[in-house]
């Protein structure tokens, strides 16, 4: 679809340029007259909240979308982008943020289907794994994509990129599911690629970490672009007013003494279960309290064990003693999610869609999905819907969630908002121990900082807090004591304040080392 | 232009309703040409299959009358398959009320006993729910497919009432056919109208209507029930347990199953013999789709179907047409109905693509 233009007078011209990109949907003007020139070899963060623009922007360049008005140019041309596969051709990738995956095939199958290649199965298993080597992302081309964490479908999609030698990058939020040190070793990979004169547009909302890999930052705020900065230039902060437009809240003051005398509300000890499923992981001797009144942050990379620690917490599965897990005091190990509620306990699962939420039921409904045993929601076995609509509308009001009503479903709902709805219907239960994976993953500052205000005030009401998550920013912005998980097993918990990000990094690279399991399941807090 | 599909960003309430008329429309249709491929006249052929029949006060009786176990089998499976639970041995399960039910009003006779009737409904349904045990305890206690288990145990069941009324039922008095002695006045439902067949089974199926209203919009478990079929790890989550859903699943569908036996052979039938169900057990797995696994859809789309069997009777008698153009016809409903039913998480766009907004716009 290319037409060359007469005659560019510029030697080089960028590698992508957008003139007066605007897009429309009914109601809302989502790019309004956006400019953007990402250059040959350039590592370009594009910055903004959910609904600034920014994945319409980019489906546009990915040609899922048609711009309404602008010009797209490509090495200096005018092009016009009318699928992912003229994306494709022109050399433009991308790496999207929820996966197009088959959970029945294998990786190599996936990769296959993706790349429209005619290579045999076997040949293509042998690139994967060479890219997958090559860059450090540990895939096995012959496992089934259903098999894998969230962490490692990132990592397929992310060698299904690169298998195909583009000339521009798209990355969605990429490192969102990945540990510190496998978003080092993004990052290396990302210089390495630019160093080849590859370009790469960089979706984030972590500052940091664009401050630390990208060389520009175009902030869009609702739908316009407002500045495009030299982020090695800026503070986090400065990147946040940009992006939000106001001055962002400040997270330090919430620091409160801890009260002694207050005996743990969750207790977990010497949890040992065995995987349920081939490519899951066991958990060994798992030991962990929190105490009311606290938040005790559990870091780790995807796929140790938070999935399995996390049904066994919920009651999904059950353990095998009783008292390997106490909620409020009472052995719990034996009962199921129902009696688990009953006893003041909360969980926002690791799945929004499909688990912490049904995508085709309404709000309304979802809220009901946790929340019957609160409020009177139902009574006599038969549901109070008024009840419910009433509990989903306070959830929304309260937690600030955009949808059409208590009547949306939930899969119409953006990733942010609908997290926003599931930890509001978990806290609106005045939970005594909320057990919360990955509490904003994929949410947008905005939201994120909402989600994280809100479960400081949960904790401040007194409430046990166990956050999973895989953002050490995360948990050093919440929690009061850090505790990190690695092949099924737990370290003891620290203070915060008294264990630095490498500290983690040992503990979860000195557990990974099978050499040393043994020892650190024993006493890893001795590693810093 | 090509039309293409475009993936709605929610399900279309409309088309939730208006898919079951498209594939009626689209039925006739079908209709129409597959009459005048045939050779005859397609709208007289049109016209005795779905209109003739209801142009006297008999015929309405008739629809009630076929719509009856058809819509009592389809809510059955209803609460099971909103809880993706596949049962779709009803046929056997209503065979197997049959013979229960059919088998008290046998050893009552001709005595008068004023508590076989309602005796005769809970032996309808235990039978049913019986026969309905069996996929439901092989797919809890070892994961067997309960769609094959509760098929197969179709044939089992024929083959059960075959050997009854083969041997040991048999009505010594009958002249040697297959069949049982017809059962006394106390083993027969009331008529509701004097000179139609339509009897008091009818009140059943709407009192049923009522009660699985109430069950699957209104009850906590019908709620529970939706969520496990939809997301059965979301109702891990929540607690819910799959295992109860099963059962609920398949103890209705085998329970109402059984009581559409009982109606039959205490009903329009009044005897046991091998053909007491024209695959009524079938077809309600149609019936429950085409009512969108609701209960008044359900009711409106037994109705419906209950016209496709006295159609094919008529076609028959008019016109000579052989009377497999009943399965003809229904086939035709529920493939129709599947097909449109893509319109309801897509819709059809001409020309260049506009993608709704979805997600972080």
């Amino acid at each position: 679809m290319a037409t060359p233009v007469p005659s560019p007078p510029d030697p080089a011209p960028p590698r992508l340029e957008l003139r007066g990109i605007c897009k429309r949907f009914p109601g809302v003007v989502v790019n309004d007259g956006v400019d953007l020139a990402v250059r040959a070899g350039e590592i370009h963060a594009l910055l903004g909240e959910n609904g600034a623009g920014k994945s319409t922007l980019m489906k546009i360049v990915h040609g899922v979308l048609a711009a309404d008005a602008g010009t797209i140019l490509w090495e200096g041309r005018p092009v016009r982008i009318g699928s992912p596969g003229e994306a494709r051709r022109l050399g433009i990738g991308m790496v999207f943020q929820h996966f197009a995956l088959f959970e029945s095939l294998t990786v190599a199958e996936n990769v296959a289907l993706g790349l429209e290649t005619r290579e045999t199965v076997e040949a293509l298993s042998t690139r994967v794994r060479a890219v997958s080597d090559g860059y450090g992302l540990a895939i096995q081309p012959d496992r089934h994509v259903h098999e894998l964490s969230v962490g490692e479908r990132q990592r397929v999609e992310i060698i299904r990129c690169l298998l195909g030698a583009p000339k521009l990058i798209i990355l969605d939020e990429p490192t969102s599911v990945l540990a510190p040190n496998e978003a080092l070793a993004l990052f290396d990979v990302l210089r390495r690629l630019r160093d080849e004169g590859c370009s790469i547009l960089y979706i984030s909302h972590k500052l940091d970490e664009i401050r630390r890999v990208c060389d520009r930052a175009s902030v869009l705020r609702g739908g316009r672009l407002v500045a495009t900065v030299d982020p090695r230039q800026e503070s986090a902060r400065s990147l946040a007013r940009l992006m939000i437009g106001v001055e962002p809240p400040d997270l330090t003051e919430r620091r409160r003494t801890e009260e002694d005398g207050v005996g743990p509300l969750l207790e977990v000890a010497g949890l040992d279960l065995d995987r349920d499923d081939p490519r899951g992981t066991d958990l060994r001797d798992v030991s962990l309290a929190v105490r009311g009144g606290e938040i005790l942050g559990l870091a780790g990379v995807a796929g140790n064990g938070q999935n399995a620690l996390m049904r066994a917490l919920s009651g999904e599965r059950r353990v095998s003693r009783p008292d390997t897990i106490r909620i409020g005091g009472t052995a719990a190990g034996l009962l199921g999610p129902r009696a688990r509620r009953d006893l003041g306990l909360a969980v926002v699962p690791e799945e929004r869609l499909g688990q912490g939420a049904v995508p085709d039921l309404t709000l309304a409904d979802n809220a009901l999905l946790s929340a019957y045993r609160h409020g009177g929601l139902v009574r006599r076995g038969l549901v109070r819907h008024g009840r419910a609509r009433h509990f989903a509308g306070r959830v929304m009001e309260t937690f600030n969630v955009i949808a059409r009503g208590h009547g949306a479903e939930a899969r119409s709902l953006s990733g942010g908002n609908l997290q926003k709805f599931i930890i509001g219907r978990e806290i609106l239960q005045q939970p005594r121990v909320l057990v919360a994976a990955h509490p904003t993953w994929g949410v947008d500052a905005g939201s994120a900082a909402a989600i994280h205000q809100a479960l400081v005030d949960l904790r401040d009401q007194g409430a046990a807090i166990l956050v999973i998550s895989q953002d050490l920013d995360e948990l050093y912005t919440l929690s009061d004591r850090i505790a990190v998980i690695a092949s099924g097993r737990v370290s003891e918990s620290r203070p915060t304040h008294t264990v630095t990000a490498e500290d983690i990094g040992v503990l979860m690279g000195g557990l990974f080392d099978d050499g040393k399991v043994a020892q650190a399941g024993g006493g890893p807090a001795h590693v810093a | 232009m090509w039309p293409r599909l475009e993936a709605r960003p929610e399900r279309s309430r409309v088309m939730v309703y208006l898919t079951p008329l498209v594939a009626a429309g689209l039925t006739m249709l079908a209709g129409l040409i597959l009459f005048a491929a045939l050779g005859q006249d397609p709208v007289r052929a049109l016209w005795a299959f779905f209109v003739a029949p209801l142009t006297t006060a008999f015929g309405w009786a008739e629809l009630v009358v076929k719509a009856t176990p058809l819509v009592l089998c389809a809510l059955g499976l209803a609460v099971g398959f909103r809880g993706n639970v596949w049962n779709i041995g009803a046929e056997g399960q209503l065979i197997l009320g049959a013979i229960f039910a059919g088998g008290l009003a046998l050893w009552a006779g001709e005595a008068s006993v004023p508590w076989l009737l309602p005796a005769m409904v809970v032996a309808g349904i235990l039978g049913g729910m019986a026969w309905a045990a069996i996929p439901a305890l092989l797919r809890t206690r070892f994961n067997a497919n309960e769609i094959l288990v509760s098929l197969m145990l179709t044939y089992v069941a024929e083959l059960l009432l075959g050997y009854l009324v083969h041997g040991p039922w048999r009505d010594p008095g009958g002249f040697n056919f297959p069949e049982s002695a017809l059962f006394g006045p106390s083993a027969l439902l009331p008529a509701l109208v004097e000179g139609t067949r339509l009897h008091a089974g009818a009140l059943f199926a709407l009192a049923a209507v009522a009660a699985v209203w109430v069950l699957l919009m209104r009850a906590f478990i019908g709620f529970q029930v939706t969520v496990i079929g939809l997301a059965p790890r979301a109702g891990g989550y929540a607690g819910f347990s799959q295992t109860r859903v099963i059962w609920l699943g398949l103890m209705c569908g085998g329970g109402l199953a059984g009581l559409a036996g009982m109606v039959e052979v205490a009903g329009p039938i009044g005897q046991l013999h091998p053909q007491i169900s024209p695959g009524y057990g079938f077809t309600a797995i149609i019936v429950a789709f085409l009512g969108r696994l609701h209960p008044v859809g359900i009711l409106l789309a037994g109705l419906f179907m209950a016209l496709t069997y006295l159609g094919g009777d008529t076609l028959q008698i008019e016109l000579g047409l052989p009377r497999a153009v009943t399965g003809v016809f229904q086939g035709l409903t529920l493939f129709f109905l599947l097909a449109s039913d893509v319109l309801i998480h897509h819709r059809i766009r001409f020309g260049r693509r506009v993608n709704p907004a979805r997600g972080g716009a």
